[in-house]
Parts: C-alpha cells; sequence; structure tokens
C-alpha cells in the first residue's frame, strides 16, 4: 500500500477533491433542506459553505486551492443567469401586466437596500472604503463588484457582503412576508430578486416557477438601478 | 442535454462579446438572458426544446454559488474587524429593502388593476 501522505499530496493538486467536495456539500445542505421539509432557514448554500470551510480549515487548505477546483461549479454561474431566460420568456404575458408594480417595488426596494444599508452603518462608525463596499451588496456579485471598484471600495470584501446578504435574504423572505400578508408570487419573488440578488431568486425557484421568474427579472433591473443609484447615495452620506 | 448546453453557452458567448464590444452596463450573462428571451419570442420551438435541461439547471442554481460563498471565510478577519456594523447593516437593510419592495409592488398592483388571481400564495403552500 502506498503512503497516504503521498495520495493526499497528489489530490490537493488537482481539482478532483474540491470538485466532489463541492457537489457532495451541495447534496449534503440539500437533502437537510429536504429533511426539514423545504424551511428557509435550512439554506443548502449556507449548509454546503460550513461544511466547505470546516473542511478547508481541518485540512489546512488555503481558499485558492479550492477554488482551483471549485471553478467548475462556479463557471455554472453564467450559463445559470442565461438560463433565467426561459422562465423569464414563459412568464411573459404576467410581467407585461405587472409593468407598474414592478417598476414600484424596483424603484423603492432598490432605494431602501442602498440608503438604509449606508444610513446604518455610517451611524455605527463605518467609513471610507467599507462603506463604499457596503453600498451595492444587494447587486448580482459581478455587476456589484465593478461597481465598488469605481467607488473605491473593497472588491473581495464587496463580494462576500453580496453573499451574505443573498443568504439572509433567502433565509428571512418567507417567514417576512407571511407576517407583512404578501401572497402574491410575484412581489414576493421580485422583492427579493431586487434585495437579495441570485441567492434570493434561488430561493424563490424552490418555491415557485411564478415567483422565481420575477425574481430573475428583479436581480436583473436591480443590477442597472444600483449603477445610478449607489454613487449618489454614497455622496450622500459622505463616503 | 448536451445540445441544450451549447445552445445555452452559445448565448453566453454572443452575450459576452456584444457586452464588451459595446461597452454595455450589463454583464455578458445578462445580455445573453435578454437575447435568450428575444429569441424565444421569436421562434418559440427553441423555447421547448431547451426547457428540460434548463429547468432542471435552474433547480440547482443554489449550488453554483457555493464556491463564491466559501470565499466568505478567506475575508473572515476583514469581516470580523467591522462585525457587528456590517451585520447590522446588511440584516437591517435586507428586511426593509423586501419588505418595502414587496409592499410598493401588491399596492400599486392594486391601484393599477394588476393583480394576479393565478399569482396568489394559498393557504397550503410553503
Amino acid at each position: 500500500m502506498s503512503d497516504p501522505l503521498l495520495i493526499w499530496s497528489y489530490l490537493s493538486e488537482g481539482p478532483l477533491l474540491w470538485l466532489t467536495a463541492t457537489l457532495v456539500a451541495y447534496l449534503i445542505g440539500d437533502a437537510a433542506f429536504r429533511a426539514s421539509k423545504r424551511k428557509s432557514w435550512a439554506n443548502p448554500v449556507m449548509i454546503a459553505i460550513i461544511l466547505l470551510a470546516l473542511m478547508l480549515l481541518v485540512t489546512g487548505t488555503d481558499y485558492a486551492t479550492y477554488f482551483e477546483g471549485a471553478q467548475f461549479v462556479h463557471f455554472m454561474l453564467g450559463p445559470a443567469t442565461v438560463a433565467l431566460g426561459l422562465p423569464l420568456y414563459d412568464n411573459l404575458p404576467r410581467v407585461r401586466k405587472a409593468a407598474w408594480p414592478m417598476l414600484a417595488g424596483l424603484l423603492v426596494g432598490s432605494s431602501v437596500a442602498v440608503v438604509s444599508a449606508l444610513a446604518i452603518a455610517k451611524s455605527l462608525g463605518i467609513q471610507g472604503s467599507v462603506l463604499a463596499s457596503l453600498a451595492p451588496k444587494s447587486t448580482t456579485a459581478p455587476v456589484a463588484i465593478g461597481i465598488a471598484e469605481r467607488l473605491g471600495g473593497q472588491p473581495t470584501l464587496t463580494a462576500a457582503l453580496v453573499l451574505l446578504t443573498g443568504i439572509f435574504g433567502a433565509i428571512i423572505v418567507t417567514p417576512l412576508l407571511d407576517a407583512l400578508r404578501v401572497t402574491d408570487w410575484r412581489a414576493r419573488g421580485f422583492s427579493v430578486g431586487v434585495a437579495a440578488h441570485g441567492i434570493g431568486t434561488a430561493r424563490a425557484f424552490q418555491v415557485n416557477e411564478t415567483a422565481g421568474a420575477f425574481s430573475g427579472i428583479g436581480m436583473g433591473l436591480n443590477a442597472v438601478l444600483t449603477a445610478i443609484i449607489a454613487p449618489v447615495a454614497l455622496r450622500l452620506f459622505g463616503g | 442535454m448536451i445540445a441544450t448546453l451549447a445552445i445555452i453557452l452559445s448565448f453566453q458567448l454572443v452575450g459576452e462579446v456584444a457586452s464588451r464590444a459595446l461597452d454595455l452596463p450589463l454583464p455578458g450573462p445578462v445580455v445573453g438572458l435578454l437575447l435568450l428571451v428575444g429569441t424565444c419570442i421569436a421562434r418559440p420551438a427553441l423555447a421547448d426544446r431547451i426547457r428540460p435541461t434548463t429547468m432542471g439547471l435552474l433547480q440547482h442554481l443554489s449550488l453554483f454559488f457555493v464556491p463564491a460563498g466559501v470565499g466568505i471565510v478567506a475575508h473572515w478577519e476583514l469581516l470580523r474587524d467591522h462585525g457587528l456594523g456590517l451585520a447590522l447593516a446588511l440584516a437591517g437593510s435586507t428586511v426593509l429593502a423586501i419588505g418595502a419592495g414587496a409592499l410598493a409592488f401588491t399596492a400599486v398592483a392594486r391601484l393599477a388593476g394588476s393583480e394576479d388571481p393565478t399569482a396568489i400564495k394559498g393557504r397550503g403552500d410553503e
């Protein structure tokens, strides 16, 4: 039998180990989500991230090495974004009918997301580049990073804040909108897409296809609007 | 499945090229999304062809965020330094934005008479 250390050094150099680990961690997260009767607090992304973070910690692996393997999964974000066009097409009659409500939901959701985040952070003493990194956190990651760079933020911090916002939004949306008695699937999906981008949209698709389609639209529209709102709001808060 | 993947990747490819060539404010995949919708309107047969694999892909949309999400751990120290302020700002603004956005949507839907009885959450739904 060969030395286990040799096997480990082979595995730790190629993408096989961390690609497999990512898929298995997600399947465990998804199984836990189903076992919880699809409750939003058992978010599969959050569970998978915690499992993988523990594995990285225990094996002393750095994030760059992990990402070598996981990048194949990461790459699928692009095609999945394109794929959102299909439910959008399927829901076009509904979308045409909802133009005004969507405009209202977009303007209110997007500006509240940016302004309230900056107001809370500023009142707690956060300023400078951290404040600029926070401004676009409700937008989908590639767009948020572009906005943060233009505002003088830190792109990697923005990426982390974007993901945390998405996970939190996906967990909170169902109990929050149940408490507010919002029963319109279009409004439920759209608002979580605006406030919590793709992870919110993934949650919406788990629950209802119309909610998912509207969430995808909300995410796309907010990407454009935040690019306009964030610089103005940041100047307002003297960031 | 492979044919659908090739179709979707082609839309992304064209979207990336268009986004860069025309210096659009939208990232390539979003341009690809819009092109896909436009093509499905022009040729509805395409939508039926790609539906099974595409909807399968979207069922597991969460999976694709996992690698970037593990990056949170890589920035743990940065986050910890401003922990409380950032946590409250994220949580507070997300709750306010979802709530205000959804209420604005439903209020205007009522005003504009564009409510949709086929898209209402039932008592038995999650």
